[in-house]
């Protein structure tokens, strides 16, 4: 019985000591989101604004020929998956990997940038061609990366390498909720219900100093923006799943601790009573 | 005199957003001022100065690198960053403009000197923009 106890006794130990580095841990995303949240609410008016105006732009661009908005042939596609560096988010990053898999329908002709070295590793290791990895800029999303494989991608694209480029990553819809998504972000094409809409209220925009010009700039400028929108809500949701995960793992770790020291305590009341009636049946046999 | 809005975003902030009477900026083919009821356009922004009228004073503010969108009562700026004059750090921007300088002179490659050369830009329109009146907020 002895014995038995040193064992619960050591588990209990063990246990408590897993459960302070997940409250740690906890605290230290808590923080963490807390900052990512208030960078998601600052650039989300410029986000939606680009985003928004460039619709607006390309739906009043009928007649306008340009490479970017123009659908070619898909043969090659261009993935750019945004992932952590660290695990211990709860499912944040297989969720976001898994999804992107899914999507690629065939491999051959799939590329992909990956931004996280949680993606880099789950698709190096299942062969798929990666051709631009970014890594350590997870938690810290900044503008200057993000115009970094925008550049990337435009240049792909230009250069005919690929025909379309997707965006994998994890929208951020609030502090428990998230969700991997699939954003298409070449070629620039509406679909029928929005140009429907917009058919109705066309303003006419003058293009200074012409439409190809423009659009020349504005394009790879909306794509580096969208990028970066979509790292601040990939920082965001991951600090945000790490938290949950973590005190979801607190929250076992104290179950756990409850019921070994019951356990604890019934082991310890078993060898009492055992002493007792030891000691009684010993003193019994003397008389 | 007839008001219009404008809305100048960047990705850090919502830089400014109220009602004015004249905004001038610089555009890639020369500075231009809007005023209400301009006709609906889109032009890319270079690096320099922007000009805002407001109940009748000037302010200022350097802006790099974004577009203005003029749609109809509504004129929005979107740039990389968008600074007032009193939050310029000028010590800094003199610095940039140094390494900048610098960095023309080694005559490296082309993509080089035309990265020296935006940095060289922007770290100039800093230091002439922190040179004007400062701004209430």
């Amino acid at each position: 019985m002895g014995q038995n106890m040193n064992d619960i006794k050591r588990r209990i130990k063990s246990v408590t000591s897993t459960k302070q580095i997940t409250k740690a841990m906890e605290l230290v995303a808590t923080a963490k989101l807390k900052r990512a949240r208030k960078k998601l609410e600052q650039s989300k008016p410029y986000y939606n604004k680009i985003y928004e105006s460039i619709r607006e732009i390309v739906a009043n661009s009928k007649g306008i020929k340009h490479e970017f908005i123009e659908k070619r042939e898909i043969k090659n596609s261009l993935y750019i998956v945004l992932t952590g560096d660290r695990g211990l988010a709860g499912g944040y990053n297989s969720n976001v990997c898994k999804l992107a898999e899914n999507t690629i329908q065939d491999k051959s002709k799939a590329k992909l940038i990956t931004i996280g070295s949680k993606g880099r590793a789950y698709f190096a290791k299942r062969g798929f061609n990666i051709a631009y990895e970014m890594t350590g800029v997870s938690e810290t999303p900044e503008l200057v990366n993000a115009q970094v494989v925008g550049e990337k991608a435009v240049e792909m694209y230009k250069a005919g390498e690929i025909d379309e480029v997707k965006l994998v990553f994890t929208e951020f819809i609030s502090t428990i909720n998230y969700k991997p998504m699939v954003l298409d972000l070449l070629p620039l094409a509406l679909d029928d219900e929005e140009e429907d809409k917009k058919a109705e209220d066309v303003i006419i925009f003058r293009y200074e100093p012409s439409p190809e010009s423009v659009l020349n700039y504005l394009i790879p400028k909306y794509i580096a923006s969208v990028i970066y929108g979509a790292t601040i809500e990939a920082s965001a949701s991951e600090q945000g799943s790490r938290r949950v995960a973590m005190e979801n793992a607190t929250d076992n770790a104290e179950d756990m601790i409850d019921e070994l020291d019951l356990m604890y305590n019934r082991a310890r009341q078993a060898s009492i009573t055992q002493e007792i009636t030891e000691i009684v049946s010993g003193a019994d046999a003397l008389e | 005199m007839n008001k219009v809005k404008l809305q100048i975003l960047t990705p850090e902030k919502n830089f400014f957003e109220g009602e004015v009477q004249l905004v001038v900026v610089k555009g890639v083919e020369g500075s231009m001022g809007i005023m209400y009821d301009h006709e609906p356009f889109v032009t890319p922004l270079g690096i320099g100065p922007i000009k805002i009228l407001q109940d009748n004073r000037i302010k200022h503010a350097a802006i790099s690198q974004g577009y203005v969108e003029v749609m109809e009562e509504k004129i929005v700026i979107l740039a990389d960053t968008a600074e007032w004059p009193e939050d310029i750090d000028i010590s800094r921007a003199e610095e940039a403009k140094k390494r900048a300088e610098k960095r023309l002179s080694k005559k490296e490659n082309h993509i080089e000197l035309l990265k020296a050369e935006i940095a060289l830009k922007k770290a100039i329109n800093r230091i002439n923009v922190a040179k004007m009146p400062a701004n209430h907020k």
